[in-house]
Formats: structure tokens, sequence, C-alpha cells
């Protein structure tokens, strides 16, 4: 199997969403490249269909009926959410009116971007 | 003679219970005591550091409200801080949840409540249960309480030290690879993995959720027993992985194995196994057939693909299940260049360098042109894994007996490349694959440090499993930890 | 331009289940109320909470796919679909990728155009943002997380605007037969995404396509797929390709625009939900929901032509709604007579429920007592002019027909002495037209019958004045 680059570091940690410090990258690289190595054995053994045929004996899903109550919260929303800051800098909570506030995406159409 | 608290917390839950129950103890005083023993061996620099988050006086007050009739009637217990609770923090070992109290409890917490056991602390772990030492805690190291150089294993290394050293009977952990039998074995205690779905992960932070599990330890077979049956149980309400079982009845006096029979599975004595851990392992092995099991030679061939398939799976799974620690509605918050920026500098703050590792190995396996060769691949493979014991079962054996780990507890920091670090799951994580029950029991010790022998069973086969161990445990006897 | 280019068309309807509770959590669905008081650990996704599968979501979803000739496979399974956005609790959505509930079924939409759905699966919802209340800030409502969805993809096979209308109306129609969906696009319970591309007639390859969202109603459906299909053949005409992306429609601004500046598609690192067995539905259950379905409206067309002998147009009305098709059938079997019943129903009742912006379930009058009128009627108890009378009566005061045409003195008078007692006074206050119609002017039939009609104060029953009359006629 090829290799993980720089380049695919940080393409994962985008999708991740973690920031990784360019001086972290390199030693990332090679720690995962490390790992995977370990993993170049499985690409030898001959294993086509096993979990479907295992996957098949399961038995099915329990479901739920439609109805209520659901789990109850002992504390609200509001006091387990953590606290950010106006626009002025004044800390704040981030529960406002009900509503749980996170800073304004750039434009709301752009939200959903994974590159 | 009326038994001390002191002296009735060392005899374990079974003795406590039973006298809270008959009225010739007092739950508080032995909540105090229990109290009193974190005191003196859990704080300070060389202090164990297994117990994250306490409240005496939350603990004292539970005690008032608690059912004195109960199966575990005042014991006092340590949850593994990865298990919600409504009173004390569930930290998961991370900065990104430090602070965070559960505003629901799990399905654990409330079974023990209900049967009358006394939450006196949550224990220190490996950072979202992922490591093997516990020294990816954010809080921290915990210490073995053999020798405080020395790791007490993870990720459950905290509640694995707390039943240790004394500080409570039983206590609950998580498995995902090995996580509670590993810290078991370092530590000198019984640990045991449910069957996958025996006991409800309602509650219980995922890390990896086809391969998660309650497990819990105790220092005796029977403690361990006590433990499994108040916490088991049919919660398909809340858990859809649950199975819809009653809780299993696991006690049993007989000591006896005439008629079953044990697998000795060469895979995991390979030649690199040292001669102390050999040894120890023959004489247990010994002890089980002089109680009447009959041992058999058998062979999981693809055991060394274990830890592969592992860690593609794990990491993959994990990488979702922590996408919801995200900065927006609970735990740490850190601002960045706008909504992309605060998720990226609340995620590279608040998770530690495993848990990061780890999501990156799990996003990449799933991503677009890697998914069939890693994640699908590592499915496939999990289910050959599954399938050798499947055989081993099929073909009249009714257990397997193996070491826990290669070898006793490490230093700590003596560890730091991660794969070696993943060896430490060696013998562990295939009954994690494969869903089925094990337990680890101590055989022993090795330069004074004790050692674990393994008992694995079939799916729902917990009460042989037990069987097995309860004969094994008694046969050994002292020997256990020498 | 266009015209030299064929539009091809595939739409993705997104439709809210109508349960109590939402998909993997027992939490109210109810709309409308404050901001994240309809939550729980579940749809927080709290650390440590599960998803446990909501029975009626299966139900409905199963209809669904039913109602819509789709096979509905036994074992489906629950896939994670991953991404980032605030209003996503989790971090990702729980939905269907590889195996789906049901795949391959089909919609008429009339003209005897029939477009292929390639597959229903379930998912859960999202929560709301909100991003001009609070500057700065995103707000976000977390009430309709988790709410039971159904993603219904069809078959590029539309190719043209007024299509996707029909498909979009006709399916809208079965979904609320079926009861299975609000199917509103201004609630926000049916949503549409549409995948436009064109190609030169005559090519058989699909071209390029780009998907349309922000759409909020059906014409408006229909007018941004006029204004990105133009545009896609003018990007060709002029020499260009088009550019895979997503668009989104501005009602204000009657446009269509790129939504983002990126081309590439999402990398959602699908895998099967760990959280979630499969799913599986024996074909017992299966046939058991299938029994529960309605008939639907193009069955029921069908039947009201052979059974009523109604024409398309009356049945097209009376099946609007299926409510409006039972209470016609009800109305049917109280009074015995189809066309009248019909007739009834197309324009008293419209005409009163148009009026007063009732529902018909909530109509005043029972399709019993509708029923009942009508039989009056039938019976020459009451002629037409009068039954209105007592229909506005019936729907005022209530009470049943012949009561208040009793108390009113509406009741058609068929008593033949009454009348010959009538018409003989006629013949007495009427000798000249009288003479002359018994002589022979047949003609005079009519103004006689308006004279016993007027004498009656119009209670006269004019059928049974005319027949009597008849026998007068000279030869």
């Amino acid at each position: 199997m090829a290799e993980i680059s720089r380049d695919d570091v940080r393409h994962i940690a985008g999708l991740a969403r973690i920031g990784v410090p360019e001086d972290r990258l390199d030693a990332l690289v090679g720690e995962l490249n490390g790992i995977l190595a370990h993993m170049e054995v499985l690409q030898r053994v001959d294993s086509a269909g096993a979990a479907a045929a295992e996957d098949a004996e399961r038995t099915g899903m329990p479901l739920q009926p439609d109805q209520g109550p659901s789990v109850k919260l002992e504390r609200p929303v509001a006091a387990i959410a953590p606290r950010t800051h106006a626009l002025d800098g004044a800390p704040m909570p981030s529960v406002i009116d009900g509503f749980i506030l996170v800073p304004r995406l750039a434009t709301h159409e752009d939200a959903g971007d994974e590159s | 003679m009326t038994a001390t608290p002191e002296s009735l917390l060392a005899a374990g839950a079974g003795a406590i219970a039973a006298a809270v129950r008959e009225g010739k103890a007092s739950a508080t005083a032995i909540v105090e005591a229990s109290f009193a023993r974190a005191a003196a061996v859990d704080a300070g620099p060389r202090g164990l550091n297994c117990i994250l988050s306490s409240d005496r006086d939350a603990s004292l007050r539970a005690v008032e409200s608690a059912l004195v009739g109960g199966a575990l009637a005042g014991v006092p217990v340590v949850l593994k801080d990865n298990i919600a609770t409504t009173t004390l923090s569930t930290s998961c070992g991370s900065k990104i949840l430090e602070g965070y109290v559960s505003p629901y409890e799990s399905a654990v917490a409330r079974k023990l409540r209900e049967a009358g056991a006394i939450l006196v602390g949550k224990g220190n772990m490996d950072e979202f249960a992922m490591g093997s030492s516990t020294e990816f805690s954010a809080y921290g190291p915990a210490r073995n309480p053999t020798d405080r150089t020395r790791v007490p294993g993870g990720s459950s290394g905290g509640s694995a030290a707390a039943v240790a050293a004394g500080i409570v009977p039983i206590a609950f952990g998580s498995e995902t690879g090995g996580s509670v039998r590993q810290p078991a074995a370092f530590c000198g205690v019984v640990g045991v993995k449910p069957t996958y779905g025996r006991i409800s992960r309602f509650g219980l932070v995922a890390f990896a959720s086809s391969l998660d599990n309650i497990g819990v330890f105790g220092r005796t077979v029977d403690d361990a027993a006590r433990a499994m049956e108040a916490v088991s149980g049919d919660d398909t309400r809340d858990d859809a992985t649950s199975a819809p079982l009653a809780a299993p009845a696991l006690r049993t006096d007989s000591r006896d194995l005439a008629g079953l029979v044990i697998g000795k599975p060469r895979e995991y004595f390979p030649a690199s196994l040292s001669a102390a851990m050999r040894a120890h392992c023959d004489r247990a092995i010994d002890a089980l057939r002089a109680r009447g099991a009959e041992i058999r030679d058998v062979s999981l061939p693809h055991t060394d693909l274990a830890l592969p398939v592992y860690y593609i799976i794990a990491p993959a799974e994990c990488s979702a299940n922590l996408a919801r620690f995200d900065g927006v509605r609970y735990g740490l918050r850190v601002e960045g260049d706008g909504l992309r920026g605060m998720y990226e500098a609340t995620r590279s703050k608040g998770f530690g360098a495993e848990v990061t590792r780890r999501i990156l190995l799990g996003t990449y396996v799933l991503s677009a042109g890697y998914y069939d060769a890693y994640y699908r691949k590592a499915q496939d493979v999990r289910a050959l894994i599954a399938n050798d014991f499947t055989r081993v079962w099929a073909s009249g054996v009714h257990a397997l007996f193996t070491p826990t780990t290669a070898a006793p507890a490490f230093t700590i920091g003596a560890i730091s490349d991660p794969y070696e670090m993943y060896l430490c799951d060696l013998f562990t994580v295939a009954a994690n694959l494969a869903e089925i029950p094990a337990i680890s029991i101590p055989i022993g010790r090795i330069g004074g440090l004790p050692v674990g022998g393994q008992v694995i069973a079939p799916r729902f086969g917990e009460a042989a499993m037990f069987r097995v161990s309860y004969a094994l445990e008694a046969e050994l006897g002292g020997a256990a930890h020498a | 331009m266009s015209a030299a280019y064929e539009m091809i068309v595939g739409l993705e309807v997104h439709v809210q289940l109508k349960t109590r509770t939402k998909a993997f959590c027992r939490c109210s669905t109810s709309f409308g109320d404050p901001p994240n008081t309809n939550t729980c650990p579940v749809c927080l996704a709290l650390p440590g909470a599960l998803p446990v599968l909501n029975e009626r979501a299966v139900e409905l979803a199963t209809k669904a796919a039913l109602a819509l000739g789709l096979d509905v496979h036994e074992r489906s399974v629950f896939a994670r679909k991953n991404y980032f956005y605030p209003d996503l609790p989790k971090g990702y959505q729980i939905s269907q990728a590889d195996r789906p509930l049901a795949e391959r079924g089909s919609l008429a939409i009339g003209g005897g155009r029939t477009i292929g759905i390639t597959r229903i699966h379930m998912e859960e919802d999202a929560g709301k943002s909100v991003h001009d209340r609070f500057p700065g800030f995103t707000a976000i409502d977390l009430n309709r997380a988790g709410v039971p969805l159904i993603e219904i993809v069809s078959e590029p096979e539309i190719r043209s605007s007024a299509e996707a209308g029909a498909y979009l109306r006709a399916l809208r129609e079965i979904l609320l037969y079926a009861e299975v969906s609000d199917c509103s696009m201004e609630e926000g319970s049916l949503r549409v995404d549409a995948n436009v591309s064109a190609r030169p007639r005559g090519e058989t390859a699909y071209r390029t396509r780009t998907e349309i969202k922000n759409l909020n109603s059906f014409s408006n459906v229909e007018r941004a797929l006029e204004l990105e299909f133009a545009r896609h053949c003018a990007v060709y005409d002029a020499g260009g390709s088009i550019v895979q992306q997503t668009m989104l429609f501005d009602a204000h601004k009657n446009e269509v625009r790129g939504a983002r500046s990126k081309e590439g598609s999402h990398d959602y690192r699908y895998f099967p939900e760990p959280d979630l067995p499969p799913l599986v539905l024996t074909p017992a259950w299966i046939q058991g929901v299938r029994y529960g379905l309605p008939e639907f409206p193009t069955a029921r067309r069908a039947r009201y032509a052979k059974d009523f002998g109604l024409g398309e147009t009356d049945a097209a009305v009376l099946t609007a709604t299926r409510e409006m098709g039972d209470y016609f059938e009800k109305v049917v079997a109280a009074s015995g007579d189809a066309k009248m019943a019909a007739n009834w129903v197309m324009s008293e009742v419209s005409a009163s429920l148009n009026e007063s912006g009732a529902d018909i379930r909530a109509f005043a009058l029972r399709p019993a007592d509708l029923g009942g009128l009508i039989a009056l009627i039938k019976g020459g108890a009451l002629s037409s002019t009068a039954a209105k009378t007592v229909f506005a009566t019936m729907l005022k005061e209530g009470g049943a027909a012949k009561a208040i045409a009793e108390r009113d003195g509406l009741l058609q008078v068929g008593d033949d002495s009454a009348l010959v007692a009538w018409i003989d006074e006629v013949w007495a206050e009427h000798p000249d037209e009288a003479g002359r119609f018994a002589a022979g002017e047949r003609k005079l039939q009519g103004v006689l019958v308006g004279f016993v009609m007027k004498k009656s104060k119009g209670r006269a029953d004019p059928k049974k004045v005319n027949q009597l009359l008849g026998a007068r006629a000279g030869t």
C-alpha cells in the first residue's frame, strides 16, 4: 500500500477537524506510517465475503414503540453548554433564548464544506 | 466478634453486603473506611492517582438514601471515568471533558445504585480508553499499587488499582481490546470482560462501538461474579446492541471441573513467551487438571492478525465516535478563526497525542479510496478470527486458557513507540473481536509483580467461564499471589 | 438553443415521517416548540448516548416504499455519514448507504408517463441553524435533530420541468394518501433537491449534472430547473463544459447561483452503523403493512369510473384528497345515488369548505346526514331548490334533513289528492290556458306547472304535477 504523505495528513486532519501544527506533521507522518506498516499483513489474507457470511447469522435490531418519555436530563442544555465570548470579547454563556450559539458560518452555504 | 469496617472492606463485596443487609455493619462506616484508604494511598507525588474525582459528602448522602436490601448493599465502588454518572465528573481522562458532569446516568450506574452500591470515585484512565497503561490520561498516570514506579495497565488502570489497593472491593471499567483484563493482570486482581451485549453500553462513552464492553474488577472471582450479576441484563430500550437476556447466575459453589474440556491454543504460547510466564501458566493448567478438566491442544490460526484488524476497526469507529467533541454543546470550547477554527482549536487542544493519532488513522482507513483495502478488509478478517473460536467450541472445547499478557507491568515511561504499546493487547484483543467473554485471574508473580491467566469462553458462556475461574482460584490458593 | 438539448432531471425528496417521537430517541417531534426543549442525551449526542430505532418510523417508511411499488429488503443496514456541521450533533448522520430499506419502484405522473424510483432509505434529520438572529453567531436548535426521514431518489428519467412538477405532485398525493407524512414544503416536512443535466438530443450518454438546493415550492422547483437547464445549454453552446457543483435557487431574484467556490464532492466515509444491528423485516410483517395500505388515487379513480360511472374530471376532484374520497363514498352508501352524491360533494360541500376554510374531516354535515338529504330528494320529498335551503339550515343549526324540512314546511307535496286539488284550482283560475292545453296545446304544460308551483309555494313535486297534468292533456 502507498505510504501516507504530509499532504495526506493535512487532508485527513482537515476532515477530522483537528488542527495539526506544521511542526508536528513530520512526526505524525512517521508514526502513522509505522502503524500502518503492521497492517500490510492483512493484504495477504484470503478473506472475501467472510464478514457478509457472518452478518447473515445476526438476529435483527430491537425496535422501540413510538412514544415517550425520552431519557430525562438532570440539568438543562444551558447548564452543560460551554462558555463563549461576545464580539467585543466579553465572556458570555453560549446558550441564549434557548439557542446554542456558535461562531457564524462565513457564508451558510459553505458550511458543509469538507475540503 | 463484630468485624471492623476496615476488615469488612478487605473481606469483599459479598461480606459487606451481607453484613449491611443483616444490620450487622454500618454502610456509612464502610464508606468512611474506603475514603480513609483512598486518602492514605491515592494522593501525593507518589500516590496512586487512581481516583480522578470523588466527593465524600455526596457519597455519605448517597448512603442515607440507598436501599439496604440490595445485592451490593453498602458496597463502595469506583467507576471508570468514561462511565456516565450524575454526581462526580465524567472526563474520560481527557481535557476536552474536563469538569463535565453528565446530566444523565449510565445504565451501569443506575443498576449499581439500585443494588445499594455507593459510588466513591471515578477511576483514572487512558484518555478515551485508548491506551494500555493509563499513561495517556490528561490527569497524570496512575501507579501500580504493587510497585509505584510501574504502570497499573490500561486503559482501566485507575479502577484496577483502586481494587488492588483496597480502596473498594469491586470496580468497573471498560474493555475494547483488553483494557480490563490487562490492568487486572498487572495489578493482581480479577478482571472480567463479558460477552458483547451482556452489559448495557448506555452511558459508556463510546470508543469503538462494536468492541466496547463494560468490565468488572474484584479481588476474588466471587466478588467479580457478584459485580457482573448486578450490572448485566437486557437494556434494549436504551442500547440496540444489548442482548435481550436476563442477568446470568454466575456464582457457584462448584469447584469441580470434571467433564470440562479446556483448550490450550498454541498461538498464545509462542516461543518468545518467557520461561517464568510459561511456568506460571503450566502450574495453572496443572491446577485445572487437578480439578478434573481435560486439557487439549488447539489452534486459533488467525491469532496473529488480531492486532492489525483491531488497529483498523477501533480507530475507524473512534474517529466517528469522537466527532461529537466539537466544542458546541458541552465540554471544552476554544475559539479560533470562525466555526472551523473553533472546531480545530478545540479538538487539537482537547485531545492528547494518542487520541489524535487514532482519530487520524481511523479517518484515513475510512476515507475514499482506502475503505475497501483497510476497513472492509479488516471486518472480513475479523470474521475469520471469530470463526477460529467457533470451530474450537464446535470441536467440543468448553473454554480456553492462556496467559493474559506476555509480561508483568512495565515501568512508567518505558514504552514510547505507539505500536509497542499496542503489543500489550496481544493476548486480549481477539476476545473483543470475537465478542466473547474472557476473564483474567492472578496466577502468580514474576519478580514480585503480579501476572494473570486468562480463561476465554463462548458467547454467553459466562457461567462456564466462572466455573473454571472459581476452580482455578481455589486450587491455586495462595500460589496465585506468590 | 435549449430546444437542441434534452433536459435530464433526477429528484431527491426528503420526507419527514409522521411519528410522535424521533427516529432514535423518544423525544417528541412536535413542531414549533421553544428551541432545544425536545432534546435528550441521544439527540444532543451527549457522551455515552446510543440510538434505538422507532418502530413506527420503520412502518411508515415501509408503507411509503410499498405505496411506490419498491421492493422492500428484508435486511437493510444503517450507516454513518460523517461530516461536521453544528446542527449535526454527533458529527455524523445515521442514514443508509449500500443496503437501503427499499429499491426499484415507480411513480405514474400522468400523460402515460412513469418515472422510476431508484431507492428509498431511512435517515435522521439534522437540527436547524439560524444565521441572522444573533450578529456574529449562528444559533442552533436541535428540536428537529433526529426526526425520522425517508429519502426518495428518482431515476434520472424526468425530461422537463413540468414533469418534475407532476412527479412531485403525484408523489405528495400518494404519501398523503398513505398518511406517511404531512408533505408540506412550507413547514419543511418535504424537501426537494433537484439534479439536472443537459445533452444534445440524440446523445445517449449522461453529461455532468449540477444539484439545486434551497427549493421551497413545487413551482420554484420547476422554475429553477428551467433556469439551470438554460445555463447548461448556454455553456455548451459557447463551447464550455459544466462543472459539477451545488447551486442555490434565489426565489427573490429568480436566479440560480453556485453555492461554493470550490468543486469537489464530500468524503462522507460511510461505514455500517455499529450501534445498530441490521434491520430485519419478516415477509409476514411486510405483508401486514401492505394490507394496511389505502386504495391509492389511480385505483380509486378507476373504481369510481367503473362502479359509479363518474367521468375523469369528477373522479379527479373527488379523489383530490383521501379524505374527500372517503367522505364521498360514505355519502354514496347513505344516499344510494353516486351521481347525486358526486354533485353535492363537488358543489355545495366544496363551496362551503372553501368559504369556511375548513377541512372535510371537520365538516359539520356527517356523510350520513348528507346522504339522508339526498335520499329525500331522490324519493321526491324535496325539490333540489328546497334541498339547498335545508342544506344551509343543517350547516347552521345541525339536525336531520327530514325534521328540518318538515319544520320549515319545505317538504315537497307528492300526495296525489293535494296535487289534484291545486291543479283543479289552477284549472278554475286559468280557464283559457287550461282549455287550450286540454285541447292539445302541449306547450302550455310548462306554464300550467308554473301556476301549480306558485299556488303550492314551490312545494308541489313538479314531476308528479307534470304527470297529473299530462293525464289531462287532450289527445
